[in-house]
């Protein structure tokens, strides 16, 4: 019936539109609303991505155990694990942890790798050349180039979640820079199953990073604050990373402490993610792999949900990878060992 | 007789004053936090710019994803309802509707009369909305408003393979980083962005004539992008795209006064 008011649309073409902000007083354009628009937008997001500090970065670490000698070693075998986010290294001596590091991944992979490994390395005197065998791992495992095999960060993490947490888990959550994964494996720490998110940020460590970011708070601090809580507030609502950031600065605008927010972004991440958990099943023992195991924010809420707790290992979550890269490192030199003798 | 239609958006809130003498305001306003206030800023500013007082507005019709904050006790309309109002007022041969506002991407079918048959949307991930262009526009430190014109000049068709709109950012860097021409880039994220729209407009079907509305019709990358993935030679945008929903919460307001 609106079309029987053809008059109603009359000068809809030629009345100019008016644009404000609701910031200020005054007009801001009265010219055409595409151009207006695209302005006003480049302006607001323009103040908000400014920052200098890199907060939502995780410190790079390595440490050696100096009570091992390597040159009594009978076999020396690297793990390399490069990541989108971070890359790790990980040297074995006999099958045995000796060094390990976990540094940036920059715009290289073969660089990242090299670095992640002189970095393991730098207060021994162990190098490159005296690894006889070193294997890659993680998204740009194609890019190592002095690894003499490639092996899936699902077979890794598994292998390395059994070292690390032994052998009766059979539940691994991995959750990395830009993809988790759920991986179910046996009492050799082999994978029997796996479901991985890889298509968006929201559950990953990248969503975590973003809030990091937008709020000016340093990544390691994040689950210690997020647990300052009274009451535990409702999920932000937004699945999607982009969404989420609006909500969470529209939560800060609206009075909400800093800690509320961080809590209620960590819940919406732990239910992210053991939604995709619930899809394969947890078993016990249950064991996480990666950053975001280092957020007890994140993890506390997982336990709480799943109704279990996660095993606890002295390791570094992050190295799981690499250090499973090193194990088979050390299986396939064995093999090789005993092929020619 | 005095109506408005206000349509509360994720990004901007727009307003259009009517009467039998036709359109007398188009108002748009950026709001801050206080979504009540900004609306009321906004309808205020409105019948400024139209000569109206506001005991003279017969009634008020509010659409968007904001449409409760709105003033003035108004009868509220989903944003389907209302872009299938306004469209088929300014151009009467479409039937499928493509709405691409700030956060939201929506396909309308829609009959002869501007009633809604059928409609798809996604407000859940960022994949394919305004707030993915603005983005990758960031990201490839191009003005949004040059961003599209940019995309035709590309030379070559350049696969991405993210579509999370965080993923893609760290996409778009790597291939700056890999000397591939910003043209191409950009055009990149148009057809991505446009297979979304597109794959989800498929679900309503998609029944010509096909018109374009919300900001994004602004862009003409994206109109030659979504051109291309839908096979279609015409596509039609009427003039102020992103006013629809609010013309067309008027056009209601406006048969509802009279009823």
């Amino acid at each position: 019936m609106i079309l029987d008011f053809p008059q109603l649309i009359s000068q809809w073409e030629t009345l100019p539109v008016h644009v404000f902000t609701a910031h200020e007083k005054g007009e801001i354009l009265t010219i055409g609303a595409g151009t207006a628009s695209g302005a006003v937008s480049g302006a607001i997001q323009g103040t908000a991505s400014g920052a200098v500090t890199e907060h939502w970065k995780w410190p790079e670490q390595s440490n050696v155990d100096l009570s091992m000698d390597w040159k009594k070693a009978a076999r020396i075998t690297a793990g390399i694990d490069v990541g989108s986010v971070s890359s790790q290294a990980v040297v074995l001596l006999d099958g045995k942890l000796y060094a390990w590091s976990s540094v940036r991944t920059g715009s290289s992979s073969p660089d990242s790798a090299l670095k992640a490994l002189n970095q393991a390395l730098k207060n021994t005197d162990l190098t490159l050349e005296k690894i006889p065998y070193v294997v890659g791992t993680g998204y740009g495992r194609v890019n190592v180039p002095f690894a003499k095999k490639t092996i899936t960060e699902i077979a890794c993490h598994a292998r390395g979640a059994n070292y690390m947490g032994g052998g009766t888990i059979r539940t691994i959550l991995d959750m990395g820079g830009q993809d988790c994964k759920a991986i179910h494996c046996d009492e050799k720490g082999k994978v029997t199953n796996f479901l991985m998110n890889d298509k968006c940020a929201a559950g990953t460590g990248r969503g975590m990073e973003v809030l990091a970011d937008l709020l000016r708070i340093p990544i390691q601090e994040i689950g210690p604050l997020s647990l300052k809580v009274e009451e535990e507030p409702p999920p932000v609502s937004s699945v999607c990373v982009v969404f989420a950031k609006t909500e969470a600065i529209g939560l800060l605008k609206s009075g909400w402490p800093v800690e509320k927010v961080l809590a209620s972004y960590c819940l919406a991440m732990a239910e992210r993610v053991t939604a995709l958990l619930n899809r394969i099943g947890v078993e016990k023992d249950f064991f996480i792999t990666g950053g975001i195991a280092k957020n007890i924010g994140v993890v506390k809420r997982i336990e709480r949900i799943l109704g279990i707790s996660a095993l606890n290992s002295a390791l570094d979550s992050q190295i799981a990878g690499a250090l499973g890269a090193a194990l088979f490192a050390n299986a396939l030199l064995e093999k090789e060992e005993r092929g020619k003798s | 007789m005095v109506v408005a239609g206000m349509d509360l958006g994720a990004k901007a809130i727009k307003v259009v004053i009517l009467s039998e003498k036709g359109v007398s305001a188009k108002v748009k306003l950026f709001p801050d936090l206080d979504m009540a206030q900004s609306a009321r800023k906004a309808l205020e500013e409105a019948l400024v710019q139209s000569g109206t007082e506001l005991h003279e507005l017969k009634r008020i019709v509010a659409t968007g994803t904001g449409r409760s904050a709105a003033p003035g006790k108004p009868a509220l309309v989903t944003e389907p309802l209302a872009d299938a109002k306004g469209i088929i007022a300014l151009l009467p041969l479409t039937r499928t509707v493509i709405d691409v506002g700030a956060e939201e991407g929506r396909g309308v079918k829609i009959t002869p009369q501007g009633e809604v048959v059928d409609f798809a949307v996604n407000e859940k991930c960022a994949a394919g909305s305004g707030a993915f262009m603005e983005s990758m526009a960031r990201s490839l430190e191009l003005k949004i408003e040059d961003f599209g014109e940019i995309s035709l000049k590309a030379t070559q068709a350049v696969p991405m393979n993210a579509q999370c709109t965080v993923f893609a950012e760290s996409e778009v860097v790597s291939l700056i980083h890999a000397n591939t021409p910003k043209s191409d880039i950009s055009r990149a994220v148009h057809d991505a962005t446009a297979s979304r729209i597109a794959a989800m407009t498929r679900r309503v079907g998609i029944e010509k004539e096909v018109a374009l509305i919300g900001g994004v019709a602004y862009n003409p990358g994206f109109v030659e992008a979504l051109k291309r993935t839908l096979s279609l030679e015409t596509l039609l945008i009427p003039d102020h795209p992103d006013f629809i929903g609010a013309l067309g919460a008027a056009l209601i307001a406006y048969e509802q006064a009279v009823n």
